[in-house]
């Protein structure tokens, strides 16, 4: 390791401690919201945001992905900005932040449970959280431990373990305080390291137009199963109904892209910012972020096949060894110049380290206030160090969880990975979120209704439907004697196309035939909303 | 269609890059929207949430007793 990357490192770890020494205020009294207390900026608030969203994982996990599959992963990219941006922040932010603040809510289960006076919604839902987010944050941590693994000459296993170490003592150190100034600074560096990324490859492979004209070129290098399962070039989408194309358009583009609208550790952003204005303005810088740290990732890992191609004579996929998590790493060692590499740490530091920070604040906020305080309590708010301590224990216990699955789950995981999360919060949360926040009519009846229809969907499916998960769980094999319930293309069509619906129906359905539980409720949640 | 090989590709990439657009002109058009005068009660509601927001973190930090 170079005495100018250590420097950096350091250097980098004192500003974010620094940042997050000054920029975590005292608590602002009434007065300061009626003077000077709203002044949070879009800036501040969209790279905030920006930076809890992407990470490691789309950046070198779905980077690889698209140097296998091609550019049409772009739909992914286009409903990261409008879905995940434009209809997150114009439609749901401003309602999600209404409800929040009338009902006191400071979690995404305390904003349901509350809305629907549901303990049992509140408590699952953290549950849920608790039990399926290390999954992602997992794929977080290998897509920054293959950087290091490739970037530094580190083995994957020992990079997972310091990264963990460092990232562990981040969070005992406060990392866990939404700072947005040090999500800020995070995010401002992923922006300027992608953008010159995407830059330094066209530039490389002659401009835009003819970078994609050789990548075209290559079309007759796809592997053959890629090419059987549909893929026809890297710069076309797949053949339509093939199982690539279910890959891609259910799995990765739907389940990444609607999921991201019912991640709990995004809507806690909403509930935080002072005004509606500020989120106005945060959707022009959010949605030029997402351009270039997400849209650029789906452009850049395709073309590395043109740059493998002329120095090594291989595609990207066989440069790495088979492995598409070590194709973005790979393409920076190797196309990129040494001081970028040193950059590029701390982009990845980052990205990584501002989505795990809210991923275990998320988590951390699962534990003590909805499945400790509202589950084992009853409500009861108790005071004293009995809560925080079984909360860290709690927060440790999913960190170790993260890290035996990050070294369990083996290549080519992160897309996969962060697919199952986003794909089964959807399923579950989406539908009765939506309603709670927009639909006074919503029933308690119809959003438990709903958020068990999606879960038992998606768990029904991923054990007996689809083939990825259902050959590693082995129940229906044991059971029914085959891998999977149904054949052919149906073995990849994502849980999430079948179990989402499914969650609207009941929601709907079930609401429409019972009575609303709680009308008080209702009106103080609404209150102000037109 | 910028060398790209088939007309689905070609419409993500331009509409990754018409939907940032359109992020940026809602953004620019409501830049001054929203900021309505709150009332004097509203004003106490947000700073109570906000004490409280700070008592979670603190707590979540293992800070509670310093504040």
């Amino acid at each position: 390791m170079s005495f100018g990357l250590v420097a950096a490192i350091l250097g980098y770890l004192a500003v974010i401690a620094w940042l997050g020494y000054r920029g975590y205020g005292t608590t602002r009294t009434a007065g300061d919201y009626l003077l000077a207390g709203r002044e949070a900026h879009p800036y501040v608030m969209a790279l905030s945001y920006g930076a809890t969203f992407i990470s490691t994982s789309a950046i070198v996990g779905f980077g690889g992905a698209a140097s296998r599959m091609g550019m049409s992963l772009l739909w992914l990219a286009f409903l990261n900005i409008f879905a995940g941006i434009f209809i997150a922040f114009v439609f749901f932010g401003r309602r999600t932040r209404r409800v929040g603040l009338n009902l006191d809510a400071h979690t995404f289960p305390e904003l349901l449970g509350r809305r629907l006076d549901s303990r049992f919604v509140q408590v699952f839902t953290g549950i849920i959280i608790f039990l399926f987010m290390p999954l992602y944050a997992a794929a977080v941590l290998i897509g920054a431990s293959r950087i290091i693994e490739v970037l530094l000459s580190v083995p994957f296993d020992v990079s997972v373990v310091v990264f963990s170490v460092l990232v562990g003592a981040y969070v005992i150190l406060g990392g866990l305080k939404s700072v947005m100034y040090t999500d800020a600074l995070q995010g401002t560096l992923m922006f300027l390291g992608m953008l010159t990324l995407l830059v330094v490859t066209y530039a490389r492979l002659g401009g835009v137009v003819e970078a994609h004209r050789r990548l075209s070129a290559l079309a007759s290098l796809i592997p053959e199963a890629m090419g059987d399962a549909g893929i026809r070039s890297w710069t076309a989408g797949p053949a339509p109904g093939s199982p690539m194309a279910w890959v891609i358009y259910s799995s990765l583009v739907l389940g990444v892209g609607i999921g991201s609208l019912a991640q709990p550790q995004l809507a806690l952003r909403f509930m935080t910012v002072r005004s509606d204005r500020e989120l106005n303005r945060s959707v022009a810088v959010g949605g030029v972020f997402i351009l270039v740290c997400v849209a650029s990732v789906y452009v850049i890992g395709p073309l590395t096949n043109v740059f493998f191609h002329e120095t090594t004579g291989q595609i990207a996929v066989d440069a790495a060894g088979g492995n598409p998590d070590l194709v973005i790493p790979l393409y920076l060692d190797q196309a990129m110049p040494g001081w970028f590499s040193v950059v590029f740490i701390l982009v990845i530091l980052s990205a990584a380290m501002s989505t795990l920070s809210s991923q275990f604040h998320a988590i951390g906020t699962s534990i003590s206030r909805d499945i400790i305080e509202q589950g084992l309590l009853k409500g009861q708010e108790v005071k004293g160090g009995g809560v925080v301590l079984v909360t860290r224990i709690g927060i440790l216990v999913s960190l170790l969880l993260t890290v035996l699955l990050a070294l369990e789950m083996g290549g080519g995981v992160i897309a996969r990975a962060t697919a199952i999360f986003f794909g089964l919060m959807a399923s579950c949360f989406l539908a009765p979120y939506a309603a709670a926040v927009f639909w006074k009519r919503l029933t308690r009846a119809g959003a438990i209704s709903g958020i068990i229809a999606g879960f038992v969907t998606s768990a029904f499916c991923f054990l007996f439907l689809h083939a990825g998960e259902a050959a590693v769980f082995g129940l229906s094999e044991a059971i029914f004697g085959r891998t999977t319930l149904l054949p052919g293309i149906w073995t990849v069509v994502d849980p999430m196309v079948f179990a989402f619906p499914v969650s609207i129906l009941f929601t709907v359905v079930v609401t429409l035939l019972t009575r609303v539980e709680n009308p008080e409720t209702v009106e103080k949640a609404f209150s102000g909303i037109g | 269609m910028l060398g790209l090989g088939d007309f689905s590709v070609f419409a993500a990439y331009i509409l990754c890059i018409l939907s940032a657009v359109l992020c940026v002109i809602y953004g620019v058009v409501n830049w001054n929207r929203g900021d309505e005068e709150i009332s004097t009660e509203k004003a106490a509601e947000e700073a109570r949430w906000d004490a409280e927001e700070k008592k979670i973190e603190d707590e979540l930090s293992g800070q509670g007793g310093l504040s």
